[in-house]
């Protein structure tokens, strides 16, 4: 960032001769793109915890956001960001928190007086400014993926309920995508279901799967493989025309495993097993 | 998602994690339902697409996806082209062999991709990348 410690010191001083009407106009600057979102109030503490550690960290020494002498900055900025990542902000109204000083310096700082120590100061506050704005942009954006990646654990969590359909009888709706990462989950449930309620049969349902390919296909193998080498057998539902075509032609094989084409046939397979192997038992 | 399938206008899909794959099968859809294809059709080359996909990613180390809507005159189709600069096929007769795969799946992905699209054409070599272009027409 390359601030000398005595434009450092320059600056600090800047910021700080005129600290309540610099924040209370950069707190304005703030408040117009922002509509009415947060609260004054709230943008005001804001500002000034902001406007704190920058002068704090220029008081520090050789002003560099990399320094650790602007770790408490660092923090605030990272606080502020996120805070906005969560509320819902875009980037540049997470952004403009931090802009928006500069437009309280050219408010507040006497630029028509022609100093040309105080233009070359507004510079390289200017400067200083474009680096926050950066940082704060780069964690706005971190936070919205770190959000990103809780939201879609939460829908792998979501998406893959196994319900009990009868005495003995379990079923697993898949609806979406099928990956690896949810192929997964869906396995690791369906086994646990089973040794949980002791069914022997469980019913993989694939309506909701828009496309069967090769994957997909390998997955559900898998699962009823891995259901069988713990004594349930599995039925494969919901395969619709389409899909059904699609599977011939990809060349996919499902073997000896019963599929059908809707949840309702399938649960009927299974309870003439039920009922089958009761009889055989009961002769 | 745009829907917007004017003819001859290329849409690029970068190919460079599993998301990717997705958003593929997404866009090919899309396209696919907006040229009017049949349920089967659009099945097919989601299919397809999707196959190609994850070829792409898994043994070009990625790459890119273009799907274009042409029309032969007589019916549009839908073009994808998948192209990347990895290792390229060795031997192409036995890539496209059912059942045989060197990275773990069925090994039905490149020969069933062949079989659910009506133009299947590959151009590939050791160490020059793999182009394949399918070409799915509206019936």
């Amino acid at each position: 960032m390359g601030l000398t410690a005595a434009e450092g010191e320059r600056i600090a001083a800047l910021l700080d001769t005129q600290a309540d009407k610099l924040t209370a106009s950069w707190t304005d600057a703030v408040a117009a793109p922002l509509r009415g979102r947060l609260t004054r109030a709230e943008l005001q503490r804001q500002v000034q915890d902001l406007h704190r550690a920058i002068v704090e960290a220029l008081r520090a020494g050789a002003f560099d956001l990399t320094d650790e002498r602007s770790a408490d900055l660092r923090a605030t900025l990272v606080e502020l960001s996120r805070g906005r990542a969560r509320q819902g902000f875009t980037a540049s109204e997470t952004a403009v928190t931090v802009f928006g000083l500069k437009q309280a310096l050219f408010d507040v700082v006497d630029v028509r007086g022609g100093d040309a120590q105080v233009l070359a100061d507004l510079l390289a506050v200017g400067q200083v400014i474009d680096d926050l704005g950066l940082f704060t942009f780069e964690t706005y954006a971190k936070a919205r993926e770190g959000l990103i990646a809780d939201q879609a654990e939460q829908l792998l969590e979501l998406a893959t309920p196994v319900v009990k359909l009868w005495e003995g009888v379990v079923a697993i709706p898949l609806v979406g995508t099928l990956d690896s990462a949810r192929a997964q989950v869906v396995m690791e449930r369906l086994l646990e279901t089973l040794v949980e309620t002791g069914s022997p049969y469980a019913i993989i349902d694939i309506t909701g799967v828009p496309a069967v390919d090769t994957q997909v296909a390998q997955h559900i193998l898998k699962t009823v493989v891995a259901a069988r080498l713990m004594g349930a057998e599995c039925i494969i539902s919901g395969i619709r025309p389409q899909i059904a075509q699609t599977i011939v032609a990809l060349g996919i094989e499902f073997g000896d495993i019963a599929t059908k084409a809707t949840l309702a046939d399938a649960l009927r397979h299974a309870l003439r097993l039920i009922e089958a192997t009761r009889k055989a038992r009961s002769n | 998602m745009t829907t917007d399938v004017g003819l001859g206008e290329p849409q690029l899909v970068t190919i460079a994690a599993d998301e990717d794959v997705v958003r593929v099968r997404q866009l090919v859809r899309t396209v696919a339902v907006a040229a009017k294809l049949s349920l089967v059709d659009q099945t097919k080359l989601v299919t397809a697409a999707s196959e190609l996909a994850r070829n792409t990613l898994v043994y070009g180390g990625g790459g890119g996806a273009e799907v274009t809507v042409v029309d032969s005159g007589r019916r549009k189709g839908i073009r994808i082209v998948f192209a990347d600069d990895g290792p390229g096929i060795a031997d192409l007769d036995l890539a496209l062999t059912d059942g045989y795969t060197t990275g773990g799946g069925l090994g039905l992905g490149l020969s069933g991709a062949r079989r659910l699209v009506d133009e299947f054409d590959i151009d590939t070599a050791a160490g020059r990348g793999t182009r394949i272009t399918v070409t799915k027409w509206a019936r």
